[in-house]
Order: C-alpha cells, then structure tokens, then sequence
C-alpha cells in the first residue's frame, strides 16, 4: 500500500477516450434497425453488415446530424470537411476486416469543456476546465461471445455498424475524481444534446482511460491504457487502481510497461491485456467507397438553431433559485426534474421552481423504478400545488400527499387537496371556534403562557392542528391565540 | 441471329422480340447451345440455365399479353462472374468464394433485368480481377477466339471471348486498369469503361473501389450505348456514383462529323515498346480519322510515364483493404480442420486465395504499414493528383485523346505468368485514365498478324455521350 507521503511524490496525468453511441434510428452505414436490445442475434443485418461481396456503406445523414449537436455540445464547432478512413484487423466480430472510422481529419476538432466538481475538502463546486482533442464517427464492431467450456466462439452483428462517437480528451485530468467528474459530465452533455440515449447500463457510453504518473512535474510517466469501462464508478476505481499501482512499480525503481489494460469488475483490479509490441499497424487509409463529408453554413447554423438546452443553459437559469451548485448538479442530474424545473421558471417564480425542485428530487417510487409509471405531470399542476403552499393554504407535509396522489392518478392540485380534506382552514371564524374550545379543554397551559412560558403556545397550537385535523393555519392559530389572551 | 449467324443489334432484338417476331426462349436456348459448342474456349465458368429459361417464359408471356417487355427484352448476355447474379454461384473466379450464392444482385443487373435482359451464364475472369491475360482464374484460362494458343486479354477475357465468339451479343466487365478495354482489344470487339461513378458497383466483387468501372463489351458502338443508357446514373448504394446525362447515351441521328474536332495523339504512348503491328494499325487508323476532317495534334502527359507505378500501389492497397472479408468466417471456403482461430484465416485465405491475389494483398499490406505509408500510398496519391491536372490540361487543348490500349496484341498462353512485371506492362496504357477517372472505349481498328488491334479513344470526365458519339463516327471508319 501506498504512503499518503509517497502518493504526494507523484502527479497522476489522465485522459480519457469515451465511445457514445448516437441515437439513430438505423446503423451507420446500413438502413438496418440500430436497437440490438431485444433482438435475436443476427437479425439486424443486411449484406452491409454482413459484409457480403459487392456491399457498400451508405452513410447514415442523422448520424452526421447527431454528430454537428456533440460539437456544440463539446464546445466546439463541426469540421466542414472530413473524411472516412478504414481501420484494419482481422477479428471475427469485424466482417470487413477494418472498422470504418475516421482517422486524420474528424467530425469535430479541437474543443473544451467545463467541468463542475465537488470538493469535498472544501465543501464546495470548482470547476475543472478538460480540453478535448478531437471527436470521430465510427462503426461498432459486431459482439462475441466465448461458451465456457466450449471449442467455438458465438458472433452476433446486430451490433456490427452501430454509429458511435468517439471523444478524446487531452490529458487535463489528475485525480480519479476529476475524471469522474468529467465523464459525468460528458455523460450530461451527451444527453442533454439528445445525441445519446446515455444509457451506461446498455452500453451506450464506454471509456478508454490513459494513466500516466511522474514525480518530475516537467515530463510525464509512460501511460497504461484501460480499455472498457462502463461506468462512472468503474472510471474512478479503475483510475485509482492504476495511479496506486503504477506508484508501488516505480516505488520499486521498476519501469511502468506501455500497454493495454483491462478491468476486472469482480477483482477490482486491472489486468495486461497485451503489450506495446504486440500493438496492431492498422494500416489506415482513405475509404474509397464514402466521399468526404462537407457542411456547409447553412446545414450548420440548421442544427444549431435546432439545439436543446445544455446543461450549463440550465446551470445559468437555475442560478435565480438561489441553491447550492451541488443541489442544481443533483437536479441536473435528471433530465426530467430539470425540464419541470426550467419549465417552472419560465411560467412562474424563483421559489415555485425550488419548490418543485425539491418535490421531484425525492427517491423513485418502487413502480417508477420499475419503469411501470414514468413520472409524468403536468407542470402547470405542480406550479399550483406550489403556489397552494406559497399561499399558506397546504402544509409541506399535506402537499406531498397531493403530490404522491397527482404523480400515482394525476389530477388538479386543488381538488386533490380538497377532496383529501387536506387544505388549511384560514378563515378566523371557523379556526377562531377551536381555538376557543382548545384554550377551555387546557387551562394549566392558558395559565402557563400567561405566565411568560412560551413552549406553551406550541402545545396549544399542536392541539388546534390535531382538532382541525391539521387543516387550520399554525400561524393564524398563533396569532388567534395571542389575540385571546391580549399578547 | 441475321443470315451470317451473328447476333442483331440490341435494340433490332428486343424490337423483334417485343413484336413477337422473335421469342426469348428461343434465343436462350441458341446462346446456350453455342456456349455448349464452344465451351473448350473456357470462356464461360457456369451457365444459369434454369433461371435464364424462367425469366425468358415471362418475357415471352408478357409480349403475348401484348406488353412492352423493355428495351433489352430476351436479349442474352453474359456477366463476368464478379457481378452478384442470382441462379449461380459468385465465386470472381477465386477459389475461396466457391459456393457464394448470391443473395441480393448487383445493381447493374437489376437495371438489365429491368428492362428485359437475361443472363445466361457468367464469364470468366482473372480471380478477383487481378490480372491481364484471364490466366489467374483459379478454374481455367481462357482462350483467345482468334488463337487458342494465346490470352484473350484480361481480367474480362471471358467477357470478351463470349462476344466475339458470339454466344451472347453482349457481355459485361469491370475495369479497374484496363480489365474491359485490353480483352477488347486482344478478342477483337468494343469494350466500354465509363467514367468513374456513372455505373454503380453496388453487388460486383470490389477489387480497388477507387478505379473500378463496370461496363459492357459488344460488337457495335451503339449497343455498348444503349447498355449504358440503361445502366448509368445515381445509385443509393453506392455513395460514389453520379448523376447520369440527361440527354442519355443512346446513339441515334447522323454520324459525328469530325470537322474541327480537335483530337489529342498521346505522345508517352507512341514512343519505344510499342510492337510495329500495332503502331501501323494505329497510325492508319489515326490517318483515316485525319482525313476525315479532324484535327490531330501531339499531346503529351509528363507524369504518364509514372502512371503504372503510381496504380500498382494505390490497386493493390485498396485490393488488400478489400480482400480482408474474405476470411472463411461467413461464406464462401473455409478450413475445416483450424485448431484456432489463427489457424482458420491463414489455411482458409492461404488455400482459398491464388497466387496473384496474394501478392496483391502483400504489396497492398506493405504500402499501408505505419512508416511506408507516406513513403508509397501517399507519395503515389500525389502523382495521381498531378495525372488528374495533366489530363484535364490536355482535355482543354483537346476534344479528345488517341492511342492504342496495349503495346502488343495477345500473348501466348504461359509467356509471361512467371514474370509479374511484363504482365503488369500490358496495363500500362489503360490504367493512365482509370486514376483520372475519365472514360475510355477501345474499337477495334484492324489486325497484326491476324491478332486483332484496338484503338483507345479517352474523354474528359462525364463526357460519355460525346466519347460514344466519336466513337461511333471513328469505329465506322477504321473498320472500313
């Protein structure tokens, strides 16, 4: 194990490849079904994906389109000008022999991105600007599969040419958590830009990290990179993992070996994969068959007039709610809370938006994590379901029952509150007659809050609410109460 | 067939046969049976009979309906086995695509089928295209119609041979180098190689995708126009091909009137090498054109010299490229007895493909390799550029350019199999334009020592129509 002294020795350097799949309706380069999930192995493919004699990609518009949202969504603006190349080796899962992909000049270039991240010393959100080199389109390769026990491998291409983005970043991360941090927050911007449906569960978002470490701050170590991690958990460990590892190897006066690692899940440790020297030469050259993408400004300012909100949209209009930055990341942190929430501040007010905020962040419910009821509801509903405790009319406590009923039946704020008798009573006469039969039933704390005990008053006003059945107003209680007794 | 035993023309055909003078099964069964009668040529590896009998009942009922069966109706062709064909197998006359049966069809013989056509039989080839002479087919070498001891020219030698041996009144080929222009010229009829993109290559066997042209053999101008008509123009699976012109390509009216017509005498191509028989033939050709009112000047194309170097290193690294499916891991041979995986690709494309495509495939993989990559494939990327702008220079002094489409006639059988660099010299005047892209068209323009001798005429890019229409005036001539 590493010293906390010696780990200070040493600067990790990190920087991360990230595959997302763009979400097309068909593949890259085949009008062949792009969604492999419920598919029987080897259904989604045409000649093109089988790479039969004679077949020729066809490039996919909506994946380009897709791409131009990334860039935007990378800070950046897309190439007008760039090209497809073929990737060689040989595999089963490849039917070409090479991966379309695009080599030397990308889809999108040079580009940045801010990164919010909590510090936990300091208990606050700093932000941690990552430079990205470059972006590409590619195909994914088909799935094998090796039965234990078995001499043959399985190979389905209902995957094979499945449109994925890659995204390289520059090695501006250095530390597990900053890296965290940004593939959180690629993850974000990905979903936001629509570009992905950003699911890590289904493998829509997979990263290569590169680790380096060096304890001369002028030159950095050789770097190890671990290949296919999907998640944002398996990023951090992994990185951590490698940082420790790579510091007990040199503390050794050993040298860090250049190679591809892989993770294992179970150990929690990552493994040699296979070393430089048996790096491939993928031979990369020019696709023949695909002529060179061109945008022109017109298609470009068209995809950019068609952007949805970014996520740092939403951070700048969620800034009027006066919250913690953590608490609009956690918001953010769901895409339908921070559409409610954005929606809420345009048609009504700083506060109705924070109160609807802290509604929708609360846990699933079990059928909602089932996926059996999506959280629908009406915003307008919930603006005055806020607007009915803003006017003192529903307690926090009671407006979460109308709210469990709306997001369960749906229905008006109002008349769920009205119909589960939940609306406080903040008419004097009606509260003024329980205040008078609460103050008749307890004398000792009438004579009590007399005497100047104040804890008295919150009894009695306890009382009033138990009576009412929580429906009188506490404060119009108080001051009723007051009023009785000439305070 | 008119009373000397050779085939109408395309269009007099389907007129007929549209007309019901004619029947398609008929003309099935006569170009099966001189397929039959000349097979020892081995011009032909499979025919598909049984589809080719179906598909002439239906054009034969539809004529009775009193349909217009199309504008090929029961004309019977045959298609170089690169093309995916239903009712045979596709195997480009390599043994590791033996028993690939073709589940979809090249896109050039759905327009054909569209429009009446039926293929009879598929030809053979060099395997995978790769070579001059037809004597790299895995299966047999074809025969040369004029001499049986010599090629026919390749890589469409079974093509050409079927055309001129008149089994079918027209075949098709692909031309990556030259593969349809030197077989016509060596066989001894009209060989068509459009320009880059107008005919799709969509369901043909790639070989390299940047030059690869698919075209027609025949015995006229006109039918090689009329073929074109109806295969060029976009194709949505295959993203490199361009829009057709308007106007079409079928050649109708009078004769291009040469008057004036400025006509560009490749310089590079008339100098040493070239065999005396086949310079006299183009000289007199060139004379008659001349005579005819056009105006012949010198034209030279300083980097022509560095064409054949520059193709047999971008050929081979696509053909490399495109041979890595091959694999014997979803079609076509595969090695039984691999006990692994490695195994399984290097028995299975060690014994699958011949020795051509090998050497291919190495050449292909060395230009690629990090560190040659800018030594070879790009330095050569650069000098096709430079051809590119030397012909379009040229196309702006000239209408259009002259030469002949090999230095020799055909070889003997076996003369120059082990000796690769003189089998890639027969290349080395038609595969100037297939880097440029530009169309070709070789005519046959008269014989040396009674092996036939064809003249190349070369247009701009998308100048097809016009090319044709030379072509046509030209072809009149020198045949004369």
């Amino acid at each position: 194990m590493v010293t906390a002294e010696t780990r200070k020795k040493y600067m990790p350097t990190i920087g991360i490849e990230c595959h997302v799949q763009l979400k097309t309706a068909t593949k890259l380069f085949a009008a062949v079904d792009n969604d492999a999930r419920e598919a029987a192995p080897n259904t989604l493919v045409s000649h093109i994906c089988f790479g039969l004699p004679g077949a020729l990609p066809v490039l996919n518009r909506e994946a380009v389109r897709l791409a131009v949202r990334a860039a935007f969504a990378l800070g950046t603006e897309p190439a007008r000008f760039s090209k497809f190349d073929r990737k060689h080796y040989f595999y089963p899962d490849l039917p070409k022999g090479y991966q379309i992909s695009q080599y030397d000049e990308p889809i999108i270039g040079e580009g940045g991105i801010d990164v919010p991240m909590y510090v936990e010393a300091n208990k606050e959100v700093q932000t941690l600007h990552v430079g990205i080199i470059r972006a590409h389109l590619e195909e994914d390769a088909g799935k094998s599969t090796h039965p234990a026990g078995k001499d043959y491998s399985l190979v389905d291409l209902n995957r094979a040419g499945t449109p994925l983005l890659e995204i390289v970043s520059r090695p501006d991360m250095h530390s597990a958590a900053e890296a965290k941090a940004y593939v959180h927050e690629l993850y974000l911007r990905m979903k936001y830009a629509d570009v992905s449906d950003a699911n890590l569960y289904l493998g829509h978002m997979r990263f290569d990290v590169n680790v380096s470490v060096s304890s001369d701050p002028g030159k950095w170590g050789t770097r190890t990179e671990t290949k296919n991690l999907n998640s944002f958990r398996s990023v951090e460990k992994a990185i951590e993992f490698e940082i420790q590892r790579q510091i007990e190897v040199l503390e050794k006066g050993a040298e860090v070996v250049q190679e591809t690692r892989g993770w294992d899940e179970a150990k929690q440790r990552t493994f040699t994969q296979r070393s430089k020297e048996e790096a491939h030469d993928y031979r990369y050259m020019p696709d023949p068959d695909l002529p060179p993408i061109v945008l022109d400004d017109e298609y470009i300012e068209g995809v950019r007039d068609d952007m949805p909100a970014l996520p740092d949209d939403y951070r700048k209009q969620f800034s009027s709610m006066s919250l913690d930055r953590q608490v609009i990341e956690d918001i953010l942190a769901d895409v339908e809370t921070t559409h409610l929430v954005a929606d809420a501040l345009t048609k009504s007010s700083p506060e109705d938006g924070r109160r609807i905020a802290f509604w929708m962040m609360r846990p699933l419910t079990d059928e909602e994590a089932d996926g059996a009821r999506t959280r629908t509801v009406q915003i307008d509903e919930l603006i005055a379901l806020s607007k009915l405790v803003g006017a003192g009319k529903l307690s926090s406590s009671a407006a979460k029952q109308v709210l469990d009923e709306m997001l369960v039946r749906g229905g008006k704020a109002e008349e769920i509150a009205t119909r589960l008798n939940l609306l406080q009573v903040s008419d004097e006469a009606e509260i003024i007659k329980i205040v008078e039969q609460v103050m008749t039933e307890n004398p000792k704390a009438v004579e009590d809050l007399k005497n100047g005990e104040q804890r008295a008053i919150g009894f009695l006003v306890g009382q009033i609410m138990k009576l009412s059945q929580g429906k009188a107003n506490p404060g119009l209680a108080q001051q009723l109460i007051k009023k009785q007794l000439g305070l | 067939m008119d009373d000397h035993g050779n085939w109408l023309s395309l269009a007099e055909i389907a007129s007929r046969i549209n007309a019901a003078e004619l029947r398609a099964t008929d003309l099935v069964d006569q170009s099966l049976k001189v397929i039959e009668e000349k097979k020892d040529y081995d011009a032909v590896i499979v025919t598909t009979t049984a589809r080719a009998r179906e598909r002439a009942q239906v054009i034969d009922e539809q004529v009775k309906r009193g349909e217009n069966a199309g504008r090929l109706a029961g004309v019977p062709f045959i298609a170089k086995d690169n093309y995916l064909v239903f009712g045979a197998e596709t195997t480009a006359a390599s043994n590791i695509l033996k028993g690939f049966v073709a589940p979809y069809q090249s896109t050039v013989i759905e327009k054909l089928e569209a429009e009446g056509a039926i293929c009879v039989a598929k030809a053979n080839l060099d395997a995978f295209a790769h070579g001059s002479s037809t004597e790299n087919s895995d299966f047999a070498v074809t025969k040369n119609p004029h001499d049986k001891t010599r090629v026919p020219g390749g890589s469409s030698g079974g093509s050409a041979a079927s055309v001129v041996l008149g089994m079918v009144p027209f075949a098709l080929g692909s031309d990556t180098g030259g593969s349809i222009r030197l077989p016509a010229s060596w066989s001894g009829c009209v060989g068509y190689k459009p320009t880059y993109g107008l005919t799709s290559r969509s369901g043909v066997v790639a070989m390299a995708s940047s030059t690869d042209c698919m075209g027609p053999l025949t015995r006229t101008v006109e039918d090689a126009a009329l073929v074109l008509d109806i295969v060029a123009g976009r194709d949505d699976r295959d993203s490199t091909t361009i829009e057709r012109n308007p106007e079409g390509y079928v050649l109708s009216g009078p004769n291009m009137d040469l008057h004036g017509k400025k006509i560009g005498v490749i310089k590079e191509y008339m100098g040493e090498g070239l065999q005396p028989g086949v310079r006299a033939v183009i000289d007199t050709s060139i004379e008659k054109i001349r005579a005819a009112g056009a105006e012949i000047r010198d034209v030279s194309l300083p980097s022509l010299p560095m064409a054949l170097a520059v193709y047999y290193i971008v050929v081979p690294a696509e053909v490399s490229s495109n041979l890595g499916r091959y694999d014997g891991q979803r079609y076509g041979y595969r090695y039984k007895d691999a006990k692994d995986l490695n195994e399984s690709y290097s028995k299975s494309r060690g014994i699958g493909f011949g020795k051509e495509a090998k050497r291919r495939i190495m050449i292909g993989t060395y230009v690629l390799s990090s560190g040659y990559y800018d030594a070879y494939y790009k330095r050569a990327q650069t000098v096709r550029t430079k051809l590119i702008n030397e012909f379009e220079r040229a196309f702006k002094d000239a209408d259009f350019l002259l030469g002949p489409t090999a230095p020799m006639t055909a070889f003997k059988i076996g003369e120059n199999v082990n000796d690769p660099l003189q089998m890639y010299l027969a290349d080395i005047m038609t595969v100037g334009v297939s880097l440029v892209g530009s169309p070709a068209v070789v005519v046959p323009a008269g014989e040396s020592d009674g092996l036939p001798v064809g003249l190349q005429l070369m247009a701009a890019q998308r100048q097809d129509k016009s090319l044709l229409q030379l072509a046509k005036a030209v072809e009149e001539l020198v045949r004369a």
